[in-house]
């Protein structure tokens, strides 16, 4: 059985690349374009990995993040964060608030997928 | 005894010394002969006695003479002499004994004529170090005023009391400029001599920098100054820099002793020294060598409007920001793209037309933001949000003495690393951390809060750590984006503008192994070159920074509370000296206020640099009869603000001040009658001219203010506008002052109750 991987991110440019990419690697994919579609999607399609924006409206990546992690129910769900501000304060802020990987934008796609087997291994 | 009186009895002793013997020996013979010796004896005499008696008249006549010539020369003259020393040492300085009579008295005369010299040369050289003393005082305020007025800074001098003992006129103007509404009116006067220098900047941040610089005095640190950055009330930001101004415990004493000479000692030691110059330095100087205390009596402040350079370096990070972290979405989108692409070589048509066009749009979009914030790029000046480096744990003290003291909520110290040092903005630190206590208590009920810093790298991280009670993160969000209010105070500040200042994060976690949950600061570390973090040498600042100057007032510390004491002396006080021009002289009969002039006076001047002047709009029409007295036309009063604007900015300008007026009951009465429309209420004592001239001159019929300026030797210029009154009035207090104390009248209460007695204090408007 194929692991499934949600994308939440609202830019439509980088979600057809991952989208494209993660399908390739042979997983399930599905999209969340805001916070609240993301938490919805995580119940409704139990991801095993999430790539998760920070920046995005109705509820930030580290808001969804939280959120998830106080959800026994989604206790193992793997979360990467991926993010367009490098600081290294948000990248504490994102692993403190139990992110697996924090992936700061741009990044190296093969790099990612490597990320996200390993976390899926 | 008087000379006269001895000379007679002089006269007397000398006959009898004449007489005497002679007689003497004839009563002894006379008793010693037998009776026919005595017979033969007085047949002998007899006959021969009006010869012995002319002989001694003549010899005692003689020898009259000779006394009488004695007393002329060493009696008299001397008296004479006397009288004319006693002039000397008076009325005529320049008075010399005339060398006159025998040898003996001469001598004596020439003898105190040199002592006399002797003692004009010493007076004439007291006299010239003196004005010597005087004028290096006044050359050196001169130059302290030359140098001020040359500084590109403003520059105010405050006591510990926040009082404002000293102010260069660019201080007057970023005032002034600030000045928005009201203060505006008086010229941005809230700076002024004595005045409160918490009117203009906020007191916690005085207090806090003040705090600062004596932490760091005590622990003996090279660089015992504080900045900071504050907004004024009307949202411009000023960076400040505050240096103490220093004296040690001997200091003072030597400082006190040398008081008595005529003019205060100067500390200037630059140029020629006196003695008694040098005296108060030296004094100083040993004291500090012997590691006295450091006794900080006032604080210099540089100010600096920063607004402009602060919205342009706002500008420039953003415009930072749009290019990198701006970029790094599109970037992603393009690599991502791109990679995909190159990964994938038989990828189907389509597939490939949408990642092309990915990469198209993006790198436009890219191209756009590129030249959209190369245009707006200002070149602006490196302004940055002051941080200053401190000692993590000397943050956590200061944050939990604020907490137990506001909050009174018990803080525990955990794991605090004592070597971490932080860039931060201290105060406004410190306000976040008691902002996040205060909601924790308010909200969660904790009792307890413990405090931790540990560090990580390049991060540092403050934690507010409680037990028990869950926190939503959600509550978090919602509390950083609130201004940070504790009590009644109340920060323009969100919680997030302050973490965003430091380019720091704060986090809500959970520890549930240890059953407690933290909120998370974090912020940079700061890098410390070694040197600054310790100085083992105490640096003894009142030697390496010249003193300019040794003003009374660093002593002078305020009454508890900020009322004016009734018991203080009339000459300690500050006054607001005013003049109303009205429409009429019947305030409950609808006349109206339309102008409004005041000057302050302090430490016993008038400041006319410190006025407040402004016409006001009565919004009823002027009376024409009233025209020609203060030669105020509706033209003039167009466009003017009014009273409900005015008299609030007067009464800002009145501040701690007691007031002053001739006839003050009719001022008082107009501005009782808008109490309640306007909200503005005079609580301050009133002392009215008009009374104390009738304290002084009960019997003179005319207490006018013309007629006391007469009297009073005040020349009368610019009568009958609001200013040119004030000005007068506030001439003729000064003089009344003393003649008061004439009278016993010393302090405040003093004058207010004498001013009550008189019989004008009935009458009512």
């Amino acid at each position: 059985m194929s692991h499934r991987v949600l994308i939440v991110d609202d830019e439509p440019n980088i979600v057809i690349s991952l989208e494209y990419l993660i399908k390739k690697e042979g997983f399930e994919v599905a999209v969340a374009t805001d916070g609240e579609a993301a938490l919805q999607q995580a119940a409704d399609f139990a991801p095993d990995l999430i790539l998760l924006d920070v920046m995005m409206p109705k509820k930030s990546g580290f808001e969804v993040c939280q959120a998830l992690r106080a959800d026994p129910a989604q206790a193992a769900v793997k979360i990467i964060m991926l993010t367009a501000r490098g600081r290294e304060t948000e990248v504490a802020k994102g692993l403190a608030l139990g992110a697996d990987a924090y992936i700061t934008k741009p990044f190296s796609t093969k790099e990612l997928v490597l990320q996200i087997k390993s976390l899926l291994a | 005894m008087k000379a006269k009186l001895r000379f007679i009895l002089a006269a007397g002793v000398l006959g009898l010394l004449m007489t005497g013997p002679f007689a003497l020996t004839a009563l002894l013979l006379f008793a010693d002969a037998k009776e026919a010796e005595r017979a033969a004896f007085a047949q002998f005499l007899v006959p021969r006695l009006p010869l012995g008696a002319l002989m001694t008249l003549l010899g005692f006549i003689a020898g009259l003479a000779l006394l009488r010539g004695l007393f002329q020369q060493y009696v008299h003259g001397l008296l004479r002499m006397a009288e004319t020393l006693r002039l000397m040492l008076g009325a005529n300085r320049n008075f010399r004994v005339a060398p006159e009579g025998p040898p003996e008295v001469r001598e004596l005369g020439r003898a105190a004529n040199d002592l006399a010299q002797q003692r004009d040369e010493l007076l004439n050289d007291v006299d010239e170090q003196i004005r010597q003393a005087k004028a290096s005082v006044e050359e050196e305020k001169n130059r302290l005023a030359a140098l001020m007025s040359e500084l590109a800074q403003g520059v105010v001098v405050c006591n510990l009391d926040g009082r404002i003992l000293l102010y260069n006129s660019r201080a007057r103007l970023q005032f002034t400029a600030l000045a928005q509404g009201p203060t505006s009116m008086s010229g941005g006067a809230l700076i002024g001599l004595g005045r409160s220098i918490f009117s203009i900047l906020e007191r916690g941040q005085i207090t806090h920098s003040l705090e600062t610089i004596q932490q760091r005095l005590a622990r003996g640190s090279a660089e015992a100054t504080a900045n900071f950055i504050t907004s004024t009330r009307s949202g411009q930001l000023l960076r400040a820099q505050m240096a103490p101004v220093l004296r040690t415990g001997a200091g003072v004493a030597t400082a006190a002793n040398v008081d008595s000479l005529p003019p205060n000692p100067p500390a200037w030691q630059g140029g020629d020294n006196t003695g008694s110059q040098a005296a108060p330095a030296q004094g100083g100087l040993a004291a500090a060598s012997m590691g006295a205390p450091l006794e900080v009596t006032g604080y210099v402040l540089t100010i600096e409007n920063i607004t402009r350079n602060f919205e342009r370096e706002a500008e420039r990070d953003q415009a930072l920001q749009l290019l990198t972290d701006g970029n790094r979405a599109a970037l992603a989108n393009i690599r991502a793209a791109v990679e995909t692409l190159i990964d994938t070589p038989d990828m189907e048509a389509d597939y490939r037309e949408r990642f092309t066009r990915v990469i198209a749009d993006e790198s436009a979009a890219m191209t756009e933001r590129l030249e959209a914030t190369m245009n707006r790029f200002a070149d602006a000046l490196k302004t940055r949000w002051p941080l200053e480096d401190v000692l993590g744990v000397d943050i956590l003290a200061a944050a939990a003495r604020r907490i137990e003291d506001r909050l009174q909520l018990l803080i525990k110290n955990e794991d605090q690393d004592t070597s971490l040092w932080v860039r931060v903005d201290s105060f406004a630190l410190i306000q976040a951390i008691t902002f996040l206590a205060s909601r924790l208590q308010e909200h969660y009920s904790i009792r307890e809060l413990r405090l931790r810093l540990v560090a990580e790298g390049k991060m540092v991280f403050v934690d507010l750590i409680w037990s028990g009670k869950v926190v939503s993160s959600e509550t978090l969000y919602a509390w950083e984006l609130e201004p940070m209010s504790v009590g009644a105070e109340i920060s323009p500040l969100t919680l997030r503008d302050v973490i965003d200042r430091h380019g720091g994060e704060i986090w809500y976690q959970r520890d549930k192994a240890a059953h407690n949950a933290f909120f998370r600061i974090v912020l940079p570390a700061a890098i410390m070159s070694g040197v600054q973090a310790m100085d083992p040498v105490p640096h003894v600042r009142s030697e390496s920074r010249p003193e300019y100057y040794d003003f009374d007032l660093f002593a002078a510390r305020d009454a508890e509370g900020s009322g004016i004491d009734p018991e203080r002396r009339l000459t300690d006080l500050a006054y607001s000296v005013f003049d109303t021009e009205t429409t009429g002289l019947q305030p409950s009969n609808g006349d109206e206020i339309i102008q409004m002039g005041a000057v302050r006076i302090v430490n016993n001047r008038l400041l006319r640099q410190e006025i407040f002047d402004q016409l006001v709009d009565p919004v009823i029409p002027l009376k024409p009869e009233g025209i020609p007295i203060h030669g105020i036309t509706e033209a003039m009063l167009n466009g003017q603000p009014r009273l409900d604007v005015v008299l609030p900015a007067f009464h800002e300008f009145c501040a701690e001040t007691v007031l002053v007026a001739h006839n003050a009951a009719f001022d008082m009465r107009f501005f009782q009658l808008k109490e309640d429309s306007l909200g503005v209420r005079f609580t301050q004592p009133v002392l009215d001219t008009l009374l104390l001239s009738a304290v002084i001159h009960p019997n003179q019929e005319s207490h006018g203010l013309e007629s006391i300026a007469e009297r009073l030797g005040i020349n009368v210029i610019g009568r009958h506008t609001a200013l040119g009154d004030a000005f007068v009035t506030g001439e003729v207090f000064l003089k009344m002052i003393p003649l008061l104390a004439d009278m016993g009248i010393v302090t405040l209460r003093q004058a207010l109750d004498a001013a009550q007695k008189t019989y004008f204090a009935r009458i009512k408007y």
